[in-house]
C-alpha cells in the first residue's frame, strides 16, 4: 500500500490508462503546460506529447463537442472541464450528442468519453465555482454519473471509466484533491454502479457520496461514543446507482438519511428517498430523510458559506432526531 | 432582381467538366437524382401520413452533398444536419435502409428510433444528422482530431448552413481546427435562410467566406448549385488536409426549392429568386456535362431502386416496444 493523494490517485489512473491504450487522450483549459489547475494532469505531457495532452483554448462548447467526434471516430477522449459551473456551457455536446448517439442511431456507434470536472463548495470561490450540479446528470438516461470520495475509489473508478464505452461524467471535489489514502501498489478497477459500505453499523444508513462521505464518516465516529451505530453507504457512483446495497442496508437499519452537498431541492437524494420508500416501505420505522444544501447560490463569505451545505453537526442532529422520536 | 438572385453572385462561370472523371460525373449525377426523387416522395409519403415529426428536404440543394461526398471518397468522414437526406445518400447509404428509418420501422438505420433528423450511418464514415442547428461542427472537428490520434489518413467534412454559422461553436470550432490544424472541411451550405430568417438579416457580414481569414484559414466560395465546381474545390481542400496544411471553409451559395421544413410554404422568399435558382436547378448543370442515355439509364435505375425502398420500408415491422422496453435499466 502508499498513500497517494486524491489529486494523486487521479493522476496515476490517467498515467496507467494512457500506458495501456495509444487511443486515449486527454485534452481541456491548461491541461498540458501548466498540468492541470488541481495537478491531476501534471507530467502527461512530458511523457505523452502534444498530441495526446492537447492545452485548450477556453472554449468548452467545442472542445467537449469535439470529444464526441473524436470518440465516434475510434479515440477515447478524457475531457477535463474546470469546473462543473462551466459544464453549463456544454449542455449540448454533453446532454444532446454524446448521451443520445448511441441510442439515437438505433445502437451504431459507442461514445467513450470522460468528462473530468469538479465542484462543491469550500474554497470561498463564491457563486459560479461552487456548485454541486450533479443532478443534472444523474437525470438524463445516456449518461453515467461517478462521484468518488477516496483516493482508492478516485484511482480505480477513473480507470474503468476510461475503459467504459458510454459517455462517463466524472465529477471530483475540489475540497478532496488533497485528501490522502491508502492505494495499493498494484494495478486495480473498481466497477461502475457498485456503493461501497465504508462503515458499517445497525442503527441509522447514512447514504452519501464524493465530499460527504468524509463528513458522515465523522459523524458515525461521533455518534459511536454515544453508543449509535451507523452504516455509511458511499455510492461512488450515481449512475449506474446500486440499489442493492442501498435497500439492503435500509432494510437492516429501518432509518435511513440521504446526505449530499447539492441543494436539497430537485437533488438526487429525494429521488433516492422515494425508491427507498417505493421499495422497502413495509421495513421502515419512519420516512427517510435528507440532508442537503440550502436551496441557494454558493455565497462568498466563509461564515455563511459553511451555512449553505450540510456540516457533521447537521448530519448528528438528523441522526439524533431520527432515533429518539 | 432580388436579393438573393443568382445573377448578384457572379455563379456563371463554369470550370471545364473535362478535368472530371466520367464515372465521377455519374455517381454525383446519381446521387443528385436519387436525393430529388427520394425528397419528393418523402414529401409524398409525409402528406399520405406515413411520417410523422419534421422533415426537411434537401430540395435544390444536392449538388453540394453530391460534390463533398464523391471528393472525399468512402474513406472520408462526414457530420450531417437536420436537412440531412441528401448527405446521407451521397455517402452511400441504402435507400432501403433510409426510408425505413424515415417511416419509424426496425429495419431502419437506427432502428426507428431516430428518424429523418438523427440518420447515421457509421458503415459509410456517416457520422449522423442533427438535430441541432450546428451541433455537428464540434462533432466534425473533433472527428479530425480523433483521425490524428488515430494517426489515419483521413478527412472530414462538415455539413451546416448559414444559420449555424452564426452560432458561437462555429467560430469556437474554426478557431481549434486552425490551432491544432485539422483535417476538416467546413462546408458552409448557404442557402439564404436560417429557418425563415434571411442571411442578410442574420449575419453582420454577409459574404461568410471572409470568415475564414479571421480563422487563419483558405477560404473558398463557389456554386453550390454546381456538382463539378464542389467536386473539384472539395478536393483541393481534402488534399491540403491530408497533407498536414489544415483545415478549410468553403462556403457553396445555393437556395432551397421550398420553405424550411414540409410544412413551411416558404412565403417569405422572393419568387423571382427562386425562379433564377431554379433556372439553374443543381441537375439540369450536371445533366450537361453528361450523355443523355447514361442519364436515363442512372434514372430508371433510381426509380427502381426508390420503388423497392418504399415498398421494403411500408412492408417493415414497427419496433417492438417489448424490445424497447427491455433495453431501459
Amino acid at each position: 500500500m502508499a498513500e497517494l493523494m486524491y489529486r494523486e490517485a487521479l493522476n496515476r489512473a490517467l498515467f496507467e490508462e494512457m500506458r495501456r491504450d495509444p487511443l486515449v487522450f486527454t485534452m481541456g483549459v491548461g491541461v498540458a503546460e501548466r498540468g492541470g489547475s488541481y495537478k491531476v494532469t501534471e507530467g502527461l505531457l512530458k511523457e505523452f506529447g502534444s498530441e495526446r495532452v492537447i492545452d485548450t483554448p477556453i472554449a468548452e462548447a467545442s472542445f467537449t463537442g469535439a470529444a464526441v467526434g473524436a470518440a465516434l471516430v475510434g479515440a477515447r477522449p478524457v475531457v477535463e472541464v474546470l469546473f462543473i459551473d462551466f459544464t453549463t456551457l456544454v449542455m449540448d455536446p454533453l446532454i444532446n450528442q454524446a448521451a443520445k448517439y448511441e441510442f439515437m442511431s438505433g445502437g451504431q456507434g459507442k461514445v467513450p468519453i470522460v468528462f473530468r470536472t469538479q465542484g462543491g463548495a469550500g474554497n470561498g470561490l463564491a457563486a459560479q465555482h461552487s456548485q454541486s450540479l450533479e443532478a443534472i446528470y444523474y437525470h438524463i438516461p445516456g449518461l453515467k454519473v461517478v462521484m468518488p470520495a477516496t483516493p482508492h475509489d478516485a484511482l480505480g473508478l477513473l480507470k474503468s471509466a476510461i475503459r467504459d464505452d458510454d459517455p462517463v461524467i466524472f465529477i471530483e471535489h475540489k475540497l478532496l484533491y488533497m485528501s490522502k489514502g491508502e492505494v495499493p501498489e498494484e494495478e486495480y478497477l473498481l466497477p461502475l454502479g457498485k456503493a461501497d459500505i465504508k462503515k458499517k453499523g445497525d442503527d441509522v444508513t447514512l447514504i452519501t457520496y464524493s465530499n460527504m462521505t468524509l463528513k458522515c464518516l465523522e459523524a458515525a465516529e461521533l455518534m459511536e461514543k454515544e453508543g449509535i451505530s451507523l452504516e455509511v453507504v458511499d455510492l461512488r457512483t450515481l449512475t449506474p446507482l446500486d440499489k442493492e446495497t442501498v435497500l439492503e442496508s435500509a432494510r437492516k437499519t429501518g432509518r435511513v438519511i440521504v446526505a449530499h452537498e447539492a441543494c436539497k431541492r430537485g437533488g438526487v437524494g429525494g429521488d433516492i428517498a422515494s425508491m427507498i420508500m417505493e421499495e422497502a416501505y413495509d421495513d421502515l420505522d419512519g420516512p427517510v430523510r435528507r440532508i442537503a444544501g440550502k436551496n441557494t447560490p454558493i455565497p462568498y463569505n466563509i461564515g455563511i458559506e459553511k451555512a449553505s451545505v450540510p456540516s457533521v453537526e447537521e448530519i448528528v442532529e438528523g441522526v439524533l432526531e431520527m432515533v429518539y422520536i | 432582381m432580388g436579393k438573393h438572385s443568382p445573377k448578384n453572385m457572379g455563379l456563371e462561370e463554369k470550370p471545364s467538366a473535362s478535368q472530371v472523371d466520367e464515372k465521377i460525373l455519374l455517381q454525383m449525377y446519381r446521387n443528385i437524382y436519387a436525393t430529388r426523387q427520394f425528397e419528393l416522395k418523402c414529401i409524398e409519403l409525409y402528406r399520405q401520413g406515413f411520417i410523422r415529426g419534421y422533415l426537411h428536404p434537401y430540395l435544390g440543394e444536392e449538388a453540394i452533398a453530391a460534390g463533398a461526398c464523391a471528393a472525399i471518397g468512402p474513406d472520408g468522414y462526414i457530420v450531417s444536419t437536420h436537412r440531412g437526406h441528401g448527405h446521407c445518400i451521397s455517402k452511400g447509404a441504402d435507400l432501403k435502409l433510409m426510408m425505413a428509418e424515415i417511416l419509424g420501422r426496425a429495419t431502419g438505420y437506427c432502428k426507428g428510433r431516430g428518424g429523418s433528423m438523427h440518420i447515421s450511418n457509421k458503415a459509410n464514415n456517416n457520422l449522423g444528422a442533427n438535430g441541432i442547428v450546428g451541433g455537428g461542427i464540434p462533432i466534425a472537428t473533433g472527428a479530425a482530431l480523433g483521425i490524428k490520434v488515430k494517426k489515419s489518413n483521413q478527412v472530414v467534412v462538415a455539413f451546416f448552413s448559414d444559420g449555424a454559422s452564426n452560432n458561437g461553436v462555429f467560430g469556437e470550432s474554426l478557431n481549434l481546427a486552425s490551432i491544432f490544424n485539422l483535417p476538416v472541411i467546413y462546408m458552409l451550405e448557404n442557402n439564404h435562410y436560417a429557418v425563415t430568417t434571411p442571411v442578410e438579416y442574420a449575419s453582420a457580414c454577409c459574404e461568410l467566406v471572409e470568415r475564414s481569414q479571421a480563422y487563419g484559414m483558405p477560404g473558398v466560395c463557389l456554386d453550390g448549385n454546381d456538382a463539378v465546381e464542389v467536386y473539384l474545390e472539395t478536393k483541393k481542400a481534402a488534399d491540403r488536409a491530408i497533407n498536414g496544411e489544415g483545415p478549410t471553409l468553403i462556403e457553396a451559395k445555393t437556395y432551397r426549392h421550398a420553405g424550411h421544413h414540409v410544412n413551411d410554404p416558404g412565403l417569405y422568399m422572393d419568387q423571382q429568386d427562386l425562379a433564377e435558382w431554379k433556372a439553374r436547378d443543381p441537375l439540369i448543370l450536371l445533366s450537361q456535362r453528361i450523355r443523355e442515355e447514361k442519364a436515363r439509364k442512372i434514372e430508371a435505375q433510381v426509380d427502381s431502386e426508390l420503388q423497392a425502398a418504399v415498398e421494403f420500408a411500408q412492408n417493415s415491422p414497427e419496433p417492438s416496444v417489448e424490445e424497447f422496453l427491455a433495453d431501459i435499466e
